[in-house]
């Protein structure tokens, strides 16, 4: 665990307060800075992936800049950066009939629901900043903050828009939560665990050893929480609570600035998240997908990077090919066809597991 | 440093909870139950109890006051309604309050309480799982058949036509 490796550390560098209390605090909020950086930096290469991404599939260059100078950058590299900065000189806007404790709140809650997401998230083979025994369940737990912030966003915001979209984003998520939830006791049955790193060592010794090829019907449970986690996630096919066309932007309408990017940075954010879920859930987590080759604690976090990089893509690449969906389409998929597979797959799996062993 | 992580935890749920029964404005009684719920749930932490903790997360806050919020922000003029806090009746109240403080702190003063030593258990999930389909079978099922019948309920009262 890297918080009682940390800790050691401390108390070797600093022997005077040895065994402090404070100590282990600091030990404690270290880890929670460096995620924090990395959440910042990660944002604004997703951010590059996505403008570049999509610009490519709808057969266009997409930022460019020629050498290093102030305009974007080399390929544009530096557009995220300036969009950055944007948003930070960006004036800050409260409306007057807002109600502006909740205003202010909304933003950071519902960064803090996907902030702390990121401490049960395995990143290697011993990078883990808390190794909870319930890790898979807590993720899923604490995602349910969102939810209430994005319902005090729209309706501190005082605009009908907002709410309209707020309450389109807390429907949507709470739906969606249950197929998520199903298809991952999927996962569960298979391993007998709730713990990220358990749930990872079950699947060593290769690509064929991964969750998703345990059984016939691991395939169909990863599907669904890969469309559940973009319904989550708002992303395109389900970004009907910021649906431009008729919200003008859903619950961020009155937001701008910082508080904006604060949205922007949990949406990114969150997506790493339910990747790194599904990576770990269905992919072999930090595991290589060929026995024994480049299996070292250092690889396991590209190898754990690369999954996660690579449904992020899928993720990016959907968005930008398929249309939004209805809001009764919405419902009639979660509750209809994801459902009743899902429920018929944990028994499928539980069945399979008990007569054929794992 | 446990205490003092216990006591802040201890002290943020009480005094949102406070918070909860003495604001007049709906909406901000329910995000003080927010805080209220995620105090309950450090107070599960603490007693070990990873797994509820995580259920209270997910069952509390996900659900039951993601519908608390809802069902305020479908009531009309929620910011301008001011709910009175005092009690009509309070002769009686008094009576009830004091009698449920004597039986509360009786119950606090004779239960001989189980002191277990602050060992972190391998793994709670596999004994609430285990107990629930062994020994506490029955009432599980109950608890399912009864949450269903409530589920189907609802489906049926809230069809058109009705």
């Amino acid at each position: 665990m890297t918080v009682d490796f940390i800790f050691d550390l401390l108390n070797q560098f600093l022997p005077g307060f040895s065994g402090n209390g404070f100590l282990l605090l600091f030990a404690m909020l270290i880890p929670c800075l460096i995620l924090f950086g990395f959440i910042a930096v990660y944002a604004l290469v997703v951010i590059y992936a996505e403008l570049k991404v999509s610009s490519f599939i709808q057969d266009k260059v997409g930022p460019m800049g020629q050498g290093f100078g102030f305009h974007a950058g080399k390929w544009g590299l530096l557009q995220p950066v300036a969009d950055a900065l944007k948003l930070l000189t960006k004036e800050d806007i409260i409306p007057g009939s807002a109600n502006r404790v909740l205003f202010i709140m909304a933003p950071f809650m519902i960064f803090i629901g996907a902030f702390v997401s990121f401490v049960a998230i395995p990143f290697g083979e011993s990078i883990i900043v808390a190794d909870l025994n319930i890790g898979i369940f807590y993720i899923l737990g604490v995602g349910s903050l969102a939810v209430i912030a994005l319902i005090l966003a729209g309706w501190s915001s005082n605009n009908k828009w907002s709410l309209y979209g707020a309450m389109r984003s807390a429907a949507q998520i709470v739906s969606y939560e249950i197929p998520a939830g199903i298809s991952l006791i999927t996962v569960i049955i298979i391993t007998g665990s709730l713990n990220m790193q358990e749930i990872i060592a079950y699947q060593q010794g290769g690509i064929f050893n991964w969750i998703l090829f345990d059984n016939p019907f691991i395939p169909v449970a990863f599907v669904i929480y890969f469309i559940s986690a973009l319904a989550e996630t708002n992303r395109t096919p389900f970004d009907l609570p910021e649906s431009e066309s008729e919200l003008v932007a859903g619950f961020v309408t009155e937001y701008s600035g910082m508080r904006y990017a604060f949205f922007f940075l949990s949406e990114y954010a969150n997506m790493f998240v339910v990747s790194a879920v599904a990576a770990t859930g269905f992919l072999g987590g930090w595991q290589s997908p060929i026995s024994g080759y480049l299996d070292s604690p250092g690889w396991s976090v590209f190898w754990m990077m690369s999954k996660i990089a690579f449904l992020i893509f899928i993720m990016i690449w959907i968005r930008w090919t398929v249309p939004r969906l209805r809001v009764d389409q919405l419902m009639n998929v979660c509750w209809k066809v994801f459902l009743p597979i899902g429920l018929i797959n944990i028994f499928g799996v539980a069945i399979w597991t008990v007569l054929l062993g794992s | 440093m446990a205490d003092m992580v216990f006591w802040c935890i201890a002290a943020l749920t009480v005094i949102s909870a406070a918070f909860v029964v003495l604001n007049n404005q709906l909406l901000y009684a329910a995000i003080g139950l927010l805080f209220t719920l995620f105090g309950v749930a450090g107070l599960y932490v603490f007693l070990w109890a990873d797994f509820i903790a995580g259920v209270q997360l997910l069952v509390y806050i996900g659900g039951i006051l993601v519908l608390i919020i809802f069902g305020i922000m479908l009531t009309n003029q929620i910011s301008s309604v001011r709910l009175s806090q005092t009690n009509v009746q309070q002769g009686v109240g008094a009576v009830v309050v004091t009698w449920l403080f004597i039986f509360l702190s009786m119950v606090i003063s004779k239960t001989p309480w189980l002191i277990r030593p602050a060992l972190e258990p391998e793994s709670t999930t596999a004994g609430v799982g285990t107990l629930l389909l062994t020994r506490y079978l029955l009432p599980f099922e109950v608890i399912s058949v009864l949450l269903l019948g409530a589920l189907i309920g609802a489906a049926v009262l809230s069809r058109e036509g009705n």
